[in-house]
């Protein structure tokens, strides 16, 4: 091979690994990424059927029922509406009644929400971000809620 | 009075930071000897001032100095001691401080080692190092110091966050800190030689061991932070894809790029502003992850504060130093002399094509991790990239580059035998396959997947041993011996790293054939479990030093009714924040799990059992364990210690003060 002949062979065979995998991304990008919904997008009908998502908002006081087989219903809130959630499993340590909660499933021809994972928090006074912003936009967001309760300078 | 000290002490050390940025480098651009030398003399004064900083807010820590907002927020006077440490950089600040203290580790160990160094490069290194250095102790003392005062102080702190309560804790962020910010100085290197025009083989001697140090302790880093999520967060997951475990495996994958390509500049005096870029990108890939665990634009374990201010001041050192540093590169860049072509199919052609996958793998990574922030700023949706995402575009990228690891290894530099090469691994080929086949028949069946990632480890595993074992045989039988202990110990190194990835490779695909079974039991029940049998022997309350608990006791007997072991998850409730964690218990055989959560203990009659039986789990941390250690030998290889000339062309020696 000559020497141009080699920089082409070079060039082409980055360009193909570069295609093959600016198209991975792609099609991932197209296929494997789930949108974050409140309740009331949900009842917007924002969700097309049969379609895996991020269902978010806050747990329901006194809608936490758990039944046998570790499955375990409530409601998810954010204020103006709500969607009731099933899972099976056990939840997550910080998943309290009244505290915001992420969930990711498919919602089930009934209405109710099939959660495959309800997404644990590490922190008591974490809010996932995205359950503090819908629940802005409903106006039930005070501000401070998740705050350091110290001091701040 | 020695928290004011330290706090005096960081401000001075910024003060030394400024002059370090400032005189040396204008020293080494003027060729001014005396000047540039007093760059390592900065750099020990800004690194003593940052540890005597350090320390103090250590020693706040310890005597449990509620006075101190940070001590206040983050501490509690009856937490462990191990966690009164470790909780010094378990929060914003401090680990801001922990930072800023490695970066100017890297700093002083560019000075002690400085007699090897030419003067300007000395000067110009250690001038950029106080660059990024300044912009940090900037960003700490005006916008998260760690020494405010409280005008009441409390008489109790608030506690430590309970999952960050952890021997693992105490080691992982210091040594993923190690590793991020060990990049800067190979940064610095870069930046410097692009300054000075000068990228040659002993460039790539100078970079190489500190290149070698980030990327050992960032290697041992993420892997225990992996290990720490798998055994703490109680769902036995060991890597979930999150934004901030991306953020470290970003600069990973591009680090390794640059160890590759840095052989091929010292051996062939190719790929040399390639090289260059990958020390840019790398850096700047770790001040990237610094911004998004720092600034809260992340929803995370990892994410303490969200400070839109303190974002903003992460993000503007973002732009300044990768916008900086890239416009310092197309200016530079095309003075670099090339260093030629060579032949696809040698060890240079292989290292490129390792290049070209990790680069491309860490683009992959790149895009899921910061699409969704990209997509919620332009159109305000919010999606989540998750697990489906990497495994479509990451995993499979890397599956080519494991296939060419052996080969890559046999191939000689300038024209390599690919058949030649290609022989003795059949071998190892087929040792693979047999090994999935076997796979298959104990597991009885499997995913094809999972099965053909045992193979591929096993033969990546099989051809980087082969190849000590060829060099160890050619001399003949009776030799073996004085071959093997003549066998450079790079090459060891390079073998053992190698070998570990394929042990990584087995975990991995191993954990598709893990048992998962979830029940609510009573004393006195039993479960079974891959052959093993569990009983709930009694539920109890236990009582810690800063928790309460409730743990479950389980006995695990084998299948002949042995007792092997008690187990005892537990749940616990940290009396600092009232807040729940899970303890798991574990029983290991071989490099295998049994693994054991409880959920809920709400009527204290039933207990919800999560049990796992995870065969070679331990694999997932031991092949980067043993790819640090070959790390650490290729480190400590004296061929590669000795004789790197000392370049004293362009300036005069002068004796330092």
């Amino acid at each position: 091979m000559t020497r141009k002949q080699k920089r082409l062979a070079m060039i082409g065979a980055i360009g193909l690994v570069l295609a093959v995998a600016t198209g991975l991304i792609l099609v991932a990008l197209q296929d494997q990424i789930m949108f974050f919904r409140s309740p009331t997008e949900v009842a917007q009908g924002k969700v097309k059927p049969g379609e895996a998502f991020r269902l978010g908002g806050l747990v329901e006081t006194g809608s936490v029922v758990k039944e046998p087989n570790q499955i375990v219903r409530f409601v998810v809130t954010d204020g103006a509406n709500t969607v009731r959630v099933t899972h099976q499993g056990i939840l997550p340590d910080l998943f309290r009644e009244g505290q915001g909660v992420v969930t990711e499933g498919k919602l089930e021809p009934g209405g109710v929400f099939n959660a495959s994972t309800v997404l644990a928090r590490h922190d008591e006074n974490y809010m996932p971000r995205e359950v503090a912003d819908s629940l802005k936009q409903q106006g039930h967001w005070k501000d401070g809620k998740g705050e350091n309760k110290g001091a701040k300078p | 009075m020695i928290v004011e000290l330290g706090h005096f002490a960081l401000i001075l050390g910024f003060a030394v930071a400024l002059f370090q940025a400032t005189i040396p480098l204008w020293g080494a651009i003027r060729g001014d000897a005396v000047l540039a030398r007093l760059g390592a003399q900065a750099a020990l004064v800004h690194f003593a001032l940052l540890a005597l900083a350090f320390a103090a807010l250590t020693h706040a820590y310890l005597v449990s100095d509620f006075s101190v907002l940070n001590v206040f927020q983050n501490s509690h006077s009856l937490k462990p001691l191990i966690y009164k440490w470790s909780g010094v950089w378990g929060n914003h600040e401090g680990s801001m401080l922990l930072w800023v203290l490695i970066l100017a580790l890297f700093g002083a160990g560019v000075a002690v080692f400085s007699k090897r160094l030419p003067d300007d490069m000395l000067g110009a290194t250690l001038g950029v190092q106080g660059l990024i250095a300044s912009a940090f102790c900037a960003f700490l003392i005006f916008a998260s110091n760690p020494f405010l005062r409280m005008p009441n102080p409390p008489i109790e702190g608030r506690d430590l966050n309970p999952v960050l309560q952890d021997p693992g804790l105490a080691i992982h962020p210091p040594l993923l800190y190690l590793g991020y910010v060990g990049f800067s100085i190979v940064f610095s290197f870069a930046a410097a030689a692009l300054v000075l025009g000068r990228v040659d083989a002993a460039f790539a001697r100078m970079i190489r061991p500190w290149t070698l140090a980030a990327w050992i302790t960032l290697t041992l880093g993420i892997a225990m932070g992996s290990y720490w999520a798998y055994y703490e967060l109680g769902w036995g997951g060991y890597w979930f894809w999150d934004p901030v475990e991306n953020a470290s495996l970003m600069p990973w994958l591009t680090g390794t790029a640059l160890l590759h390509s840095a052989i091929v500049l010292e051996k062939r005096e190719a790929l040399k502003t390639w090289t260059i870029l990958l020390a840019v990108v790398t850096f700047s890939l770790s001040l990237l992850g610094t911004f998004l665990v720092r600034s809260g634009v992340l929803t995370s374990v990892h994410a303490f504060a969200v400070d839109p201010e303190r974002g903003l001041f992460i993000l503007l050192i973002l732009i300044a130093f990768i916008g900086g540093s890239f416009a310092l590169f197309a200016a530079r860049a095309s003075a670099l002399q090339g260093g030629g072509l060579f032949a696809p199919i040698s060890r240079e052609g292989a290292l490129v094509f390792n290049n070209l996958f990790l680069s491309v793998a860490s683009l992959a990574v790149f895009v899921g991790t910061l699409y969704p922030l990209l997509l919620e700023a332009l159109t305000g949706a919010k999606i989540s990239v998750g697990p489906p995402f990497f495994n479509l575009t990451a995993v499979p990228l890397m599956v080519p580059l494991f296939l060419a690891i052996p080969f890559g290894q046999k191939l000689a530099w300038k024209r390599g035998d690919l058949l030649g090469a290609g022989q003795r691994l059949w071998t190892c080929m087929a040792l693979g396959v047999a090994g999935a086949a076997i796979s298959a028949y104990a597991a009885g069946g499997g995913p094809v997947l999972a099965l053909a990632g045992i193979g591929l480890g096993i033969f990546l595993v099989l051809g980087a041993l082969d190849d000590l074992l060829d060099r160890a045989l050619r001399g003949g039988i009776g030799m073996i011996g004085a071959r093997l202990r003549a066998i450079p110990q790079s090459i060891t190194a390079m073998a053992l790293a190698h070998a570990g990835a394929g042990l990584m490779v087995i975990g991995i695909s191993a954990t598709a054939f893990e048992t998962e079974k979830i029940a609510a039991m009573k004393p006195g029940e039993t479960m079974a479990l891959d052959g093993y049998t569990l009983r709930l022997e009694g539920i109890g309350p236990v009582t810690g030093p800063n928790y309460n608990a409730i743990a479950a006791e389980f006995s695990l007997r084998d299948a002949a009714g042995t007792e092997l072991a008690r187990l005892r998850p537990a749940k616990r409730v940290y009396i600092g924040r009232q807040m729940p964690t899970s303890e798991v218990g574990r029983y290991r055989h071989g490099l295998s799990e049994i693994y054991l959560a409880i959920g809920e203990t709400s009527d204290g009659q039933h207990v919800d059992l999560r049990a796992y039986h995870k065969p070679y789990v331990l694999l997932i941390w031991l092949g980067p364990l043993l790819m640090s250690i070959g790390g650490i030998l290729s480190l400590f290889d004296r061929r590669l210690r000795i004789g790197v000339p000392a370049r004293r062309a362009r300036l005069r020696p002068e004796p330092a003060e």
